[in-house]
Formats: structure tokens, C-alpha cells, sequence
């Protein structure tokens, strides 16, 4: 998930759920019934889980553009690899000299 | 919100605060209710009035309770707890208070009853070690008996309530 769509994630999360409490709250309130209430806040919760807690595509429609390794790849470092490679050299004549 | 941990774990706890916050708006919601109960309790009959063996005056009612407690049900209401109790003034304790008969009304549609019944508990004068006269208290005595109730609501805060009838009064004799 991308910056904006961590955003709007959160947007969605918090709107839904308050709206749907209001709903849940009147519905109760109005057909004289907790279990309603109850019954319409938990089904809410279930929607907003599916809609903003999956990485859903268009939570990703603005990726972040890393800048290409450009500086990198002109200043290799060879030195190092040269002085392994003399060393190494030296080490096999040693284990040569000891053979003979 | 990075990850489906993250907002896994935002939801579930702002889900639970907006419930706790619904269920205390229910429970506020409970004060807009104003009931209107009413009780009536006769005394049909005294089935026996005498010193029981430890001393104490000893009394069997038979009772007609009829009651309608409808409006006290709202809809953050999960029972009604009610009670009958015999009160009483004695020169010692200036309430006595012996529960009768109690019972539990589990939905509005048993809240309008009409009940014929003997006292469901002991009455009798309960002897205290202080006075010499204790336990003897009940011979030409006036009392009360007081329809009490506790709303238990499905959340929030309890109510309690009562209706006094008064202007009972014990036989001067035992019989």
C-alpha cells in the first residue's frame, strides 16, 4: 500500500464506522430494539474490514518512483578486488613452496 | 496503516471505543424515560400469628399482589427485578424491612400480573440482643408493604425504585 492509500485507508476506517454507528444508534433507537443495534453496528464493522484492512488495487495507484542507482553504478570499486586477488596469489605460492 | 497487521489493529480498536460510546449513549437514552407504575396489594387473609419457638412473632399472609410495571421496560431494559417487603417502626429500628415475595420479570409482556400468594419468606420479628422487648414487636402494629424494583439494563446504570402502600396494621391479639 502506497502513501495516499495508506491515507485514504484510514479516511475510509474512520468514516465508515462513525457512520455506521449513527445508522445502528437510530435504527435501535427508533424500532425500540438493542439487538438491531447491535445486529446493523457489528455487520458495519465487517464491511469496513473488507473494504480498507485487504491491500485492495486502488490503494496502490500512486507507487513510490525511487531514483535509479546512477551514482552507483559509475564509481564501481575494482582496488579491492585487485588487492584480494595479489593476496590470494601469494598465499598459493606459500602453500606451493611448502609442496616442493 | 502500512500493513494488514496495522490496520487490522486500527480497526478492531476504534470499532470498540465507537461500541462502548453507543452502548453509554443507550444507557443515557434510559434518563428520557419517565415511568408511571402502579401497584396494588391486599391482604386476603392472617393464616396464623404467634410466637414461634425461638420467641419472635411469627406471621403467615395470604396476599393478593397486582401490579403494572410496563412503562419502566425501555429498550436498553434486560429484566426487572421486583420485591414485596413488609415495613415496620419499632422503638429500636426505625425501618424493619422483611422481603415477602420477590420474583423476576423477564420481558414487558410479564410486567402486568396479578399474583395470589402466601408470603414466599419467613415473617417474623427478628429478635436483636440489645432490647428485651425485640422480637415481640409485631401485636397492634402498623406496617407498610412496599413494591420494590431494580431495572437491569442490558448496559449502563441500574435503577431502583419503590411504591409505598401504607395503613396495614397487625391484629391486637395472637391467633
Amino acid at each position: 500500500m502506497d502513501w495516499q492509500g495508506q491515507k485514504l485507508a484510514e479516511q475510509w476506517l474512520q468514516i465508515l464506522l462513525l457512520a455506521f454507528a449513527a445508522a445502528a444508534f437510530a435504527t435501535g433507537y427508533a424500532l425500540g430494539s438493542f439487538e438491531t443495534m447491535v445486529l446493523t453496528y457489528v455487520s458495519g464493522v465487517i464491511i469496513t474490514t473488507l473494504i480498507t484492512v485487504p491491500n485492495w488495487p486502488f490503494f496502490n495507484r500512486r507507487p513510490l518512483k525511487w531514483l535509479d542507482p546512477i551514482e552507483a553504478e559509475k564509481h564501481p570499486k575494482p582496488q579491492q578486488i585487485a588487492a584480494n586477488r595479489t593476496k590470494n596469489l601469494s598465499v598459493v605460492e606459500v602453500a606451493l613452496d611448502f609442496a616442493f | 496503516m502500512h500493513s494488514f497487521g496495522y490496520r487490522a489493529n486500527a480497526l478492531l480498536t476504534f470499532a470498540l471505543t465507537i461500541l462502548a460510546l453507543i452502548c453509554a449513549m443507550a444507557s443515557f437514552s434510559d434518563n428520557l424515560n419517565s415511568p408511571s407504575p402502579s401497584a396494588h396489594v391486599q391482604v386476603l387473609n392472617i393464616n396464623w400469628f404467634q410466637k414461634s419457638s425461638q420467641g419472635n412473632d411469627e406471621v403467615s399472609l395470604t396476599l393478593n399482589v397486582s401490579a403494572n410495571l410496563q412503562s419502566l421496560f425501555t429498550w436498553n431494559t434486560k429484566q426487572v427485578f421486583v420485591f414485596l417487603a413488609a415495613e415496620y417502626e419499632t422503638p429500636i429500628n426505625s425501618l424493619n424491612q422483611v422481603s415477602l415475595w420477590d420474583g423476576i420479570i423477564p420481558a414487558k409482556e410479564y410486567a402486568q400480573f396479578g399474583i395470589h400468594t402466601t408470603n414466599k419468606y419467613h415473617f417474623d420479628d427478628q429478635a436483636s440482643l440489645s432490647s428485651r422487648n425485640a422480637g415481640s414487636n409485631l401485636r397492634g402494629r402498623e406496617y407498610n408493604l412496599t413494591l420494590h424494583w431494580h431495572v437491569m439494563p442490558k448496559t449502563g446504570k441500574m435503577f431502583a425504585d419503590k411504591l409505598v402502600m401504607s395503613g396495614f396494621r397487625f391484629p391486637e391479639e395472637y391467633r
